[in-house]
């Protein structure tokens, strides 16, 4: 899909969040993503374009953070995450079922576009270990057998639901949410899963809580 | 960024135990320097913000736990400093970052340019470690790749240490080179298919510490220590720039920027640093006369002998034209021979487009006086640009404004009717003019301001002092620009700095190649001057010539008429002049012509005597800059055995039985010098009145890129391959009314003449079209017409 | 000591992610009360309570604050920093997700303090859970009046902008999050100047994490002397922990600073199938681990310092006697190669030399001498490199050297795998496993 005018019109939208336009690089880059699947020279010629920087100086920026990819995504992105923590707890055993599975390593995108297997970096999610995430939503505590449904189920295009947040859409469509974050999807997912309520539950139990001010220790 | 802020404010500091008292806000850095302590250094640049990435000056600091950038560390008072001279912890912190950089550095320096003058090499071998302890696989990249026809990049040499991005940032105002990737892939690179666009890219070469840029024409040419280094100044244009040449063998390898914190800091363009190729194309080594039609080669005794004869059967009507290109000292030497010898005032050295108001100008208000100099700019509260774009036409102009734009909001006015990259790198203001109407403006401004965009805060900034007026020899197209020049410095008390585009301009002006004007800016209508002259020449005042002498514009039309004797030329090439056809003919019709050349050229194809002479590498001599500054240089070639203008010039007065002395470079110099000051009235102010813009249009803006068709840039694909594409600049609206949009083929036709160009819109005024002077398959002295005139624009090609 | 829900406290209630269910729970009454205030009584009311920065650094919260010039002309900003990429900490991102309006009040009434009329929240981008539920409520805010122009008609103005990241660890370090969020490669720049005085946009600007902001709607609202009711003299408060590891129950726990880890592992259920502790880490892989010996050491700032390591993120990783410590600090490492932003000398080169040889090890292949020479590469990184990411590479190998040498000097001659199965440290059963 080429960046058409509304593209030019939305970057131009996203620029006024901010007293300085070239704030909205980051954003106006996930914009080129959740059109194109990728940043290409042509998303980085508009980006360029439209802030008056030179497309050298939107490269430096683009080819700088990991969520911008070079090459075409595809429909889904599948993360593992094999940082220390996940990957030992078992990220490792999952990365690898699904690289069997989906037949590509790391940063590999399946031939019918429809998947993009990555070993992600610590995705703030340790307490859920083994972590995936799918075009960048939870899919916490996996298992290799887990993992291998989640992605036989999106093949088949069933519904698959992160388990803290919506149902799985497309690796474009969260782009897009970063470019533009009030998707209208705050709503989905639970507050909070067991995990987080882990200590609360616990202090529930115990009766523990936080004494009220005037309240002795 | 320079050595010591501007603060008169003293601290006390101690570096390895020598105490010191250094401006507040110096950088340790720069403080150890003084005390003769090079802190080892790789991303430190005096000129470039620091970044302290490298980390290779680790300094320990008295009451600091880590050792610290000395680069980036402003001293305070008592600070207490121990360099690796006088702390373990330093000297080991620096053994460490070594080793981390050499690492992954490829073992290759036996084949790297930079070997024998790489910082990289050089501190490797007082602070690295004899054997490597890496032995993991290094890390690769392809190599080497072009990031513009004149650099190749070697990433696996690269330190990451910033200098050539930050200096296409923050110093050539092209961000087009930028660090892209990350961490272990960090490298140095452009957007895909738009290469490092910038008239100062061949600095990154030199301010490369590594050998990861290099240059496309140097490459595996030589060892550093193969080369002989000259000191020498730019040839091309007014700027001044000091350079080094570097020649081995004969022949000139290469040129760098050399350092001169006067005029060119530690920069130049790439003109001055790759064009130097035609040096050595096409020379002519021996005299020639022409016998039956054709040249043949003759003795030097024979060549003087018929130039000698055919000029002094001429006496009476003869003419001298020189061109832009020549010494001070050789323009010297002309003067003297056409008053002295010639006994003629017919002298010009002006074969470009000119005009007598623009003399009168130039005799009025530039010739004798020092004008306004760098460090004026950087101090001016405002400058005013007139007929004069500074990327193209002065390039170190440029970077002078640029710096003091970033660093403390200098204002910059040009007087234009179009907005030039230039005008956006210095944040410059647009006063945006129709074609044609200089003059007008400048008389609004020099009267309140008029109508001129902003022109009430302009004129008013005028007045304020300091304030400085740079106007480029352009301002000779426009029919009472000059006069208004004036006047508008004159109203407003703002100095006047003429940069005219080639380096031999001001010199000439100086030497008194130039009808009615002697040496020294002495008026040649003032009796004194001549009385001074001619004690000089120890010649009978009587003898000068006594009133002004025709200029270029009348001397070429008369010859073209048949109506001069003789014609001697030095320097020059028709398709510069104001109407090439016009001195083609003049040429070919002058009676006699006598051509001092170093190469074969379209005058030599008509001369009837040719006299070789000595290119800028054979010769040592003096330009002067646009700020009236000398700038002499060294010769490259001690052994080489052809003559500068004014050693050929005076055997040829020897030759016609009259002298004007030995003709060296230095008895000429010694000679010039000897005038002393004039402190006479100068000539007359112009006052010619301001032209009427003409009706009809698109008017025609034109100005000459600093990369084009020019003679001295030829052979050098490499420097060619970064020229400006050729585009016809039109705003919107013109756009619109041609019924043209961006890319598309136009078609610019005058009386004489058409070119066609794809179109870009662009800032520039209605009813006006932009194009390069002397591009490639954009020759604008082919339509016949003057700058500022109406030209015809169609859509589509020819 | 006991567990002490404070930011926790609702995050049962299924719409506290709501305006409503906030504000049922108490939302924005600290907003209304700040805004009757001075703002200056604000940064004295936090530099009073010793309140303590929780991205890591533990910088007093107040004080940074009080560093931001008053009456200079210039727009001040606030930016929180929600980057959380630390490899083990994990509790930024579950507040926004569950109760994104205390991070908002907390915003306003921050920025009001400073004197900020532009707030950024900085949100890594991997998140797109927490970046709209966060949008989502300043959305509400906005709409119900406590943000945009006269916040709840004090004359107070302020625009909060919601700004995703993409994807670089060392935009959590707070100036190349400025340089990021300038539109810039997220690296570090040169201090001085400090972001207080020449922040964004060169303008002063306080940057603070998700948890310290959340912390103070509550100080507002219950005073200084009911925040320095938790915790020690120099680690007052109460504090996010997220464990994780082989923890029977990983999840949150908020407890007073001071908690030990062994009483957190209590609440936590222990370790699973009782093994022992092998090695842990306080706040995240740039702390330099400890091991089951440390287990009652109080969880503070200056407790962690006097045992060698620190608190961080306040977000302890433990792992039990099936992992080789050898795998755990090479895949460390691997992440600081990965995500060295390249600027300096040290941490590029050194990440990318101590990797290789660290994976050697893993695989056997080691030597005796290349024991030493990490140690020197890490001793050549650390206090030399430009900022702290190079400072936590330096980290995790010399910790693990005190405690396992052996296991590097097994390193030498046998694989990991070896010794320690990678299967044994998962959550799994290799039966579950397919």
């Amino acid at each position: 899909m080429t960046l058409g005018p509304e593209i030019r019109a939305e970057m131009e939208q996203i620029m006024q969040r901010y007293p300085d336009p070239r704030s909205a690089l980051l954003p106006m880059l996930h914009l080129v993503q959740s059109v194109q699947s990728e940043v290409t020279t042509e998303g980085m010629a508009l980006c360029a374009d439209v802030l008056s920087i030179t497309p050298a100086e939107v490269a430096a920026v683009a080819t700088f953070y990991t969520m911008y990819k070079r090459r075409p995504v595809g429909q889904h992105h599948i993360g593992v995450c094999t940082n220390t923590l996940c990957g030992l707890l078992g990220g490792d055993a999952v990365y690898a079922a699904l690289s069997e599975r989906l037949g590509v390593g790391h940063d590999e995108s399946t031939p019918d576009g429809k998947f993009w297997l990555e070993r992600i970096e610590c995705q703030a999610a340790c307490t859920h270990a083994p972590v995936m995430t799918v075009d960048w939503e939870f899919m916490d505590q996996q298992t290799p057998a887990s993992a291998i449904g989640v992605i036989d189920q999106l093949a088949r295009g069933e519904e698959v639901r992160s388990t803290r947040g919506p149902v799985i859409r497309d690796f474009t469509a969260t782009e897009r949410t970063l470019a533009f974050p009030d998707d209208g999807l705050a709503g989905e997912g639970l507050v909070a899963d067991e995990l987080m309520l882990a200590g609360l539950r616990v202090a529930q139990e115990r009766g523990m809580s936080a004494p009220t001010p005037g309240q002795g220790n | 960024m320079t050595l010591a802020p501007e603060t008169s404010d003293l601290i006390s500091v101690e570096i390895d135990g020598v105490e010191m008292n250094v401006p507040k806000g110096t950088l340790i850095i720069r403080a150890a320097e003084l005390i003769g302590t090079e802190v080892p250094r790789f991303c430190d640049h005096p000129l470039l913000s620091p970044v302290a990435a490298c980390r290779m000056c680790l300094v320990e600091i008295e009451g600091n736990p880590k050792p610290q950038p000395a680069c980036a560390i402003e001293l305070t008072p008592g600070m207490k400093v121990r360099t690796q001279r006088s702390s373990e912890v330093a000297e080991k912190a620096q053994q460490g970052v070594m080793e981390f950089l050499l690492a992954n550095h490829p073992l290759d320096c036996p084949v790297c340019d930079k070997g024998g003058e790489c910082p990289l090499q050089n501190q490797a071998m007082s602070a690295g470690r004899a054997e490597s302890r890496f032995d993991i696989p290094k890390r690769t990249f392809d190599k080497p790749v072009p990031i513009n026809s004149e650099i190749l990049l070697d990433r696996e040499r690269c330190v990451s240490c910033a200098r050539c991005t930050r200096f296409a940032d923050q110093i050539a105002g092209d961000p087009k080179l930028e660090l892209l990737e990350r961490g272990a892939k960090q490298q140095v690179g452009v957007a895909n298919d738009e290469p490092f666009d910038s008239y100062f890219s061949g600095n990154t070469i030199q301010i490369c510490p590594v050998g990861a840029l290099t240059s496309s024409s140097y490459r595996f040419r030589s060892r550093p220590f193969d080369l002989v280094s000259t000191p020498t100044t730019c040839e091309h244009c007014a700027s001044g720039c000091s350079l080094r040449t570097d020649a081995r063998r004969g022949e000139v390898t290469r040129r760098l920027a050399w350092h001169d914190s006067d005029v060119n800091e530690d920069w130049n363009c790439d003109k001055g640093r790759f064009a130097f190729t035609y040096l050595s194309q096409d020379r002519i080594t021996s005299p020639m006369i022409r016998e039956n039609g054709e040249l043949r080669v003759a003795s030097w005794p024979e060549a003087l002998d018929v130039a000698a004869r055919g000029l002094r059967s001429a006496q009476g009507s003869t003419a001298v034209l020189t061109g832009g290109r020549i010494t001070m000292e050789d323009a010297y030497a002309y003067a003297k021979f056409a008053r002295v010898v010639l006994g003629t005032d017919d002298i010009d050295f002006r074969a470009r487009r000119s005009s007598s108001e623009e003399a009168a100008f130039l005799r009025s208000s530039i010739a004798g006086d020092c004008g306004p100099t760098y460090a004026d700019l950087d101090k001016a509260p405002v400058v005013l640009l007139v007929a004069f774009e500074p990327e193209d036409e002065s390039p170190i102009v440029l970077l002078r404004l640029r710096a003091a734009s970033l660093r403390r909001g200098l204002r910059v006015v040009a007087l234009s009717p179009i907005a030039s990259r230039g005008l956006e790198k210095i944040r410059g203001e647009w006063a945006a003019i129709a074609p044609g109407a200089d003059a007008n403006a400048l008389h609004a401004l020099a009267q309140g301001g008029g109508d001129v965009p902003n022109g009430a805060s302009i004129a008013q900034a005028l007045r304020q002092p300091g304030a400085v007026i740079l106007v480029g020899e352009r301002i000779a197209d426009v029919s009472g620009g000059p006069s208004a020049v004036a006047a508008l410095a004159a109203a407003t008390g703002a100095r006047i700095g003429w940069v005219p585009r080639r380096a031999g301009e001001r010199g000439a002006l100086e030497a008194g190649a130039l009808s009615g004007l002697l040496p020294g800016g002495r008026p040649l209508d003032d009796a004194n001057a001549r009385a001074q002259v001619a004690q000089v020449w120890g010649v009978d005042v009587a003898d000068l010539p006594i009133s002004a002498g025709r200029e270029a514009a009348a001397v070429v039309s008369s010859a073209a008429a048949g109506g001069l004797g003789a014609l001697v030329v030095g320097g020059l090439e028709p398709r510069d002049a104001a109407q090439p056809a016009a001195m083609r003919r003049a040429l070919d019709n002058a009676g006699f012509v006598v051509s001092l050349e170093t190469r074969r050229t379209e005058v030599t194809d008509h001369a009837d005597v040719v006299l070789p002479v000595a290119v800028v590498t054979e010769k040592s001599g003096t330009f002067i800059d646009w700020e009236g500054r000398r700038r002499p240089f060294a010769r490259v070639f001690g052994d080489a055995l052809m003559m500068s203008d004014g050693r050929v010039l005076a055997m040829l007065a020897e030759a016609m039985d009259s002298s004007i002395g030995r003709g060296d470079v230095k008895s000429l110099r010694t000679e010039l010098d000897s005038f002393g000051p004039w402190t006479g009235a100068r000539s007359a102010v112009p006052s010619d009145s301001a032209a009427v813009v003409q009706t009809g249009g698109p008017h025609l803006v034109t100005w000459r890129l600093l990369l084009d068709e020019a003679a001295m840039q030829e052979g050098e694909p490499n420097l060619a391959g970064t020229r400006r594409r050729t585009v016809a600049v039109v705003s919107a609206a013109t756009a619109a009314s041609l019924g043209v949009a961006a890319g598309q083929q136009v078609t610019v036709t005058g009386p004489a003449g058409s070119v066609s160009v794809p179109v870009d819109i662009g800032s520039i005024v209605d009813n006006a079209v932009w194009l390069p002077s002397n591009a490639a398959d954009c020759a604008i002295a082919s339509l016949g017409v003057a700058p500022g005139q109406p030209v015809r624009v169609s859509g589509g090609a020819a | 000591m006991t567990l002490t829900p404070v930011i926790t406290a609702h995050w049962d209630r299924p719409d506290l992610y709501t305006l409503a269910g906030y504000r049922a729970v108490g939302g924005y009454t600290a907003l209304a009360k700040a805004l009757q205030q001075e703002p200056d009584a604000i940064i004295t009311t936090v530099k009073e309570t010793g309140l303590r920065g929780r991205g890591g650094a533990g910088f007093p919260t107040g004080l940074k604050w009080s560093f931001v010039p008053q009456n200079d002309g210039k727009p001040h900003y606030l930016v929180v920093n929600a980057d959380e990429s630390e490899p083990g900490a994990c509790k930024d991102i579950p507040i926004m997700m569950a109760t994104p309006h205390t991070l908002v009040e907390g915003v306003i009434i921050s920025s009001y303090a400073i004197r900020a009329n532009h707030a950024f929240i900085y949100i890594r981008g991997e998140v797109p859970q927490a970046v709209r539920r966060v949008a989502a409520a300043v959305r509400e805010a906005e709409q119900a009046g406590l943000l945009g122009d006269n916040v709840l008609g004090s004359g107070f103005n302020l625009r909060v902008t919601i700004h995703s990241g993409a994807g670089a660890y060392i935009c959590g370090e707070e100036t190349a999050l400025l340089d990021s969020l300038e539109g810039r490669r997220g690296q570090p720049r040169l201090k001085p100047p400090f972001p207080a005085v020449a922040g964004l946009y060169a303008s002063p600007t306080v940057v603070n994490n998700v948890e310290t902001i959340c912390n103070i709607p509550f100080i507002v609202n219950n005073g200084v002397e009911w925040f320095r009711k938790f915790g020690t003299e120099k680690s007052p408060g109460f504090k996010v922990f997220a464990i994780s590891g082989h923890v029977n129950r990983p999840g949150i726990y908020e407890a007073p600073l001071g908690v030990t880890m062994r009483e957190l592992l209590d609440y936590a259920g222990g370790m699973r199938d009782g093994r022992p502790v092998k090695f842990w880490l306080p706040g995240g892989s740039s702390v330099p681990m400890l091991t089951a010996e440390h287990l009652d050491l109080p969880l503070t700032y200056e407790e962690m310092a006097a045992a060698g390591t620190m608190l961080g993120t306040g977000t302890p990783m433990l792992f039990d006697d099936t992992v080789s410590v050898v795998r755990a600090v090479t895949r460390w490492l691997e992440f600081y190669k990965h995500e060295s932003c390249g600027k300096c000398t040290p941490c590029r080169e050194g990440t990318y030399w101590i990797t290789g040889v660290l994976e050697r090890f893993e695989h056997g292949h080691g030597s005796e001498a290349e024991i030493d020479t990490l140690v020197d590469l890490c001793d050549q990184i650390g206090g030399r490199s430009f900022c702290a990411l190079g400072d936590a590479a330096a980290t995790p190998y010399p910790a693990a050297l005190k405690y396992f040498r052996n296991e590097f000097e097994a390193g030498t001659n046998q694989a990991a795998e070896l010794e320690f199965a990678p299967a044994a440290s998962y959550l799994f059963s290799e039966a579950t496993a397919r």
